[in-house]
């Protein structure tokens, strides 16, 4: 649907929905809204941030399709939420990269991304990457200083479009100002809990009737897999930057376990997160934007299935090409971040305190 | 299904059909539910519903302070002028309190008491989502149970044989089918959605009225039964109507049609004039009464004017107003005569005394010697924008039913009750409400009889 036709349709659905308000209680998208009578393009933005697609609203609607009021409240705010991703989008020209997102695109930038890094390694790496060597020295293959540029470049890049998307986003929602810190806090816990998955008490639907907390169990272990391995890498730098410690590490190592246990649940949790999404009903979200949440989640799982294969194989030939594999997935991961699937976290957390300072500010009777 | 005897079929999937067929079937009856609507607009008026009327003695997790049987039933009493079968009532009354952990019991999730839309906390049980959700949720309940669940099944003729039912001939996406069972619930609704039958009753007037719910309550049923010789309870023209929005969908357009804004300014005809006070009492008791006033207009149609000084006191409604600067142009827009609008609103101007404005009492702002009167809330008409919605009768349900006696059996002419037909919900709701109308009781008379005539046709089929 076009950018203003979704946006009028988006207002359609709304006042239908703050008509009706039978929905009140499933999640807080709808109280938010009672609080508003008309509904601008940044109320809707703010609005589809702060859905979760549980789904309950679709299936209890009495308005939901066949009938020509055509009420659609998850697939609706599903559509919008992409588009508000491109629209705060920096760099703009980037944000054409949302709506081309596939499985196979995420792969061959990640095989592009190895061939860099093993060009690299042939450039400036020490030890050549079929050589056996028995402690595994990965600096060896990719010497530190590479690693460091590469990824301390990249990384940059990454907070800052990440920044000033963020902001145009805030400002929009909340016409500038920061939330106060109490309410920055509450919506992150709102966020980091997923709390809204299960207000109600029971997890959200994947159809009708069907409600399970495996949406959220494997949301939660893709996330704080995530979490870990940023944690692992983060004092693995520590140790090499501070105290010249170099990796490898030890298996009963802090980097090593951080890692191991970040990694298991970057595996299982975006494997878990791949089944569930094709068994979801479709009508729960926009056709077409499968290859914006299947590329980032398979991006994620090579991640941690290369690290694993990485920490297992540091002592066989095979470890300097499974480094420049695993760096090269990294790398395409990393670069993806402000463009991809990955936003939805941040604009989802604001939206959550936006919505704590508006219960807090304003008697929603909700 | 053709060849099978059915313990139990029930006609009609809404909220008290499925309250029968669960009961039936948890009582060991095989059960067959027949749905005259598809799957995705199943359980007639009910989908469109929000909460139940329930007795408490304790305040609950849903349900706030306490309700008393006497109060409910001294609500019902007063709605109904004391018109009703008091027995029937007393039991419904009395097994109200049961209602919302029974429905529980079936997977119905309810608002939790402390937050939400609440001025009927007290009294009524909100379902979490409305009541498709409360379907779903009884449809999911039917299937785990086993009970067998017919879509577009339309029931045009019933067997017969004295006063006994033999089989129901069932139209099912277009296939006649014959469906035998040793006793039948009906659970079919008013006849609020056959347009024909209303004409019959209000005649051409009744082109102009829109149905708020379900297109699929013909009332077949109630019609096949009272041409057999089952009683009648309630007015056949009586019906529950409310002005709602002009612009809704003549069928199934719930609740977001209603509009909240009639007290807040005047409500005027087709010739622009005034016809009765907007202000006569909180807009909830007076909510019903608006579909027989517009109903009786020319051309069944009325006007809602206000000004800008309403704006956000009233529940926002899905249809934008039309707006305009001045009373003159919002009578071109509304096709109005813009003399007499000007006129009919200047004299209400002029008639309004001051006052001390609030929504939330029966406040001291009101006309003096205006004819009709504006007895509260009455503000002057002069900070534009001004906004006007059109008005029409929305029907609600019709009263009409038939008569049943305490074990939910329908009543014959011969004053015998029929041996194996049982009746729940709106198409026997005139025993108890054949007039007025008490929010959510129709929910509560709908599961208390339908759960009686389920139990009841588990244990005629079983005998």
């Amino acid at each position: 649907m076009p950018r203003l036709e979704l946006v009028g349709h988006g207002q359609h659905v709304m006042t239908v929905c703050n008509a009706c308000r039978y929905c009140e209680q499933f999640c807080p998208v709808f109280p938010a809204m009672e609080q508003r009578l008309v509904f601008a393009e940044a109320d809707l933005d703010y609005l589809a941030n702060l859905c979760h697609n549980c789904g309950e609203c679709l299936y209890a609607c009495q308005y939901a399709p066949p009938h020509e009021f055509g009420i659609n409240v998850p697939a609706t705010l599903a559509a919008i939420r992409v588009e508000s991703y491109e629209k705060y989008c920096w760099p703009r020209p980037l944000a054409v990269i949302f709506h081309r997102h596939s499985v196979a695109r995420s792969i061959v930038l990640a095989a592009v991304l190895s061939l860099v890094m093993f060009a690299l390694a042939s450039v400036a790496g020490t030890e050549s990457l079929a050589g056996r060597d028995p402690r595994g020295r990965f600096y060896g293959v990719v010497p530190h200083a590479v690693m460091v540029w590469l990824f301390g470049a990249a990384g940059l890049w990454v907070v800052v479009a990440l920044s000033v998307g963020l902001r145009r986003f805030w400002r929009d929602i909340h016409g500038g100002g920061p939330a106060p810190s109490a309410r920055v806090a509450h919506g992150l816990r709102d966020a980091l809990t997923l709390r809204h998955l299960h207000t109600t008490g029971v997890d959200c639907t994947s159809n009708e009737e069907e409600r399970s907390p495996w949406r959220r169990y494997f949301h939660h272990a893709t996330f704080y897999g995530f979490l870990l391995c940023f944690a692992s890498t983060s004092v693995a730098a520590v140790y090499h930057s501070l105290f010249g410690w170099p990796a490898p590490y030890a298996y009963t190592s802090l980097p090593v376990l951080l890692g191991t246990a970040g990694g298991i649940g970057l595996v299982a949790g975006p494997i878990g997160l791949l089944v569930l999404r094709r068994r979801r009903d479709p009508a729960l979200t926009t056709p077409g934007h499968a290859g914006l949440d299947d590329s980032f989640i398979v991006l994620l799982l090579l991640t941690s299935a290369t690290g694993i294969a990485l920490l297992l194989l540091r002592g066989t030939a095979l470890m300097g090409t499974l480094l420049v594999v695993h760096l090269g997935i990294v790398l395409a991961l990393f670069v993806t971040l402000p463009y991809g699937k990955f936003v939805h976290g941040l604009y989802r957390a604001a939206a959550l305190m936006k919505y704590s300072t508006e219960r807090g500010s304003v008697k929603i009777r909700n | 299904m053709s060849g099978t005897v059915y313990d139990v079929a029930v006609v009609g999937g809404g909220n008290a059909g499925l309250s029968a067929a669960l009961t039936a079937r948890e009582a060991g009856a095989s059960v067959i539910v027949l749905e005259r609507a598809p799957r995705h607009f199943r359980g007639g008026n009910s989908r469109h519903t929000r909460n139940l009327r329930a007795a408490h003695a304790t305040p609950t997790a849903i349900l706030t302070d306490t309700y008393s049987e006497d109060e409910f039933f001294s609500d019902l009493l007063r709605v109904t002028g004391d018109d009703l079968d008091r027995d029937l009532a007393r039991l419904v009354v009395h097994r109200s309190a049961g209602c919302p952990d029974w429905m529980r019991r079936h997977g119905v999730r309810f608002q939790s008491s402390l937050q939400g839309t609440l001025h009927l906390g007290r009294t009524n049980a909100f379902f979490l989502g409305g009541g498709k959700a409360l379907m779903n949720s009884y449809y999911a309940a039917a299937a785990r149970a086993g009970i067998e669940v017919v879509y577009d099944a339309d029931v045009h003729a019933l067997d017969l044989a004295g006063h006994a039912f033999e089989a129901a001939h069932v139209r099912i996406a277009g296939v006649e089918r014959t469906v035998r069972a040793r006793a039948v619930v009906l659970a079919s609704g008013g006849f609020e959605s056959n347009l024909e039958w209303l004409r019959e009753a209000w005649g051409s007037a009744a082109d102009n009225f829109i149905i708020r719910g379900t297109p699929y309550n013909t009332g077949t049923l109630l019609r096949l039964m009272l041409d057999a010789g089952a009683q009648p309870v309630g007015d056949p023209r009586a019906c529950h109507a409310v002005a709602i929005d002009a612009r809704a969908p003549k069928f199934d357009g719930g609740i977001v049609t209603r509009l909240d804004c009639v007290s807040l300014g005047i409500a005027v005809n087709a010739a622009g004039m005034r016809f009765y006070d907007e202000g006569e009492d909180f807009w909830p008791k007076r909510y019903a009464i608006w579909g027989s006033l517009v109903a009786q207009q020319p051309d069944q149609i009325a006007f809602s004017i206000i000004d800008a000084k309403a704006v956000g006191r009233f529940m926002p409604s899905v249809f934008p107003p039309f707006a305009a600067g001045s009373i003159r142009e919002l009578a071109a827009m509304l096709q109005l005569p813009a003399d007499a609008l000007a006129s009919t609103v200047a004299a209400y101007n002029a008639a309004v005394r001051p006052g001390r404005f609030d929504h939330a009492v029966l406040d001291d702002c009101r006309t003096e010697g205006l004819t009709p009167p504006k007895s509260h809330w009455a503000l002057p008409l002069d900070t534009p924008p001004f906004w006007g919605y059109p008005l029409r009768p929305g029907i609600t349900f019709t009263y009409l039913g038939l008569k049943v006696d305490a074990r939910a059996r329908v009543s014959m002419a011969d004053g015998h009750p029929a041996a194996n037909i049982y009746a729940a919900g709106e198409i026997m709701a005139g025993n108890i409400l054949r007039r007025g109308y008490v929010a959510g009781a129709g929910m509560t008379i709908g599961t208390v009889v339908g759960r009686i005539a389920g139990e009841e046709a588990a244990r005629h089929a079983a005998a």
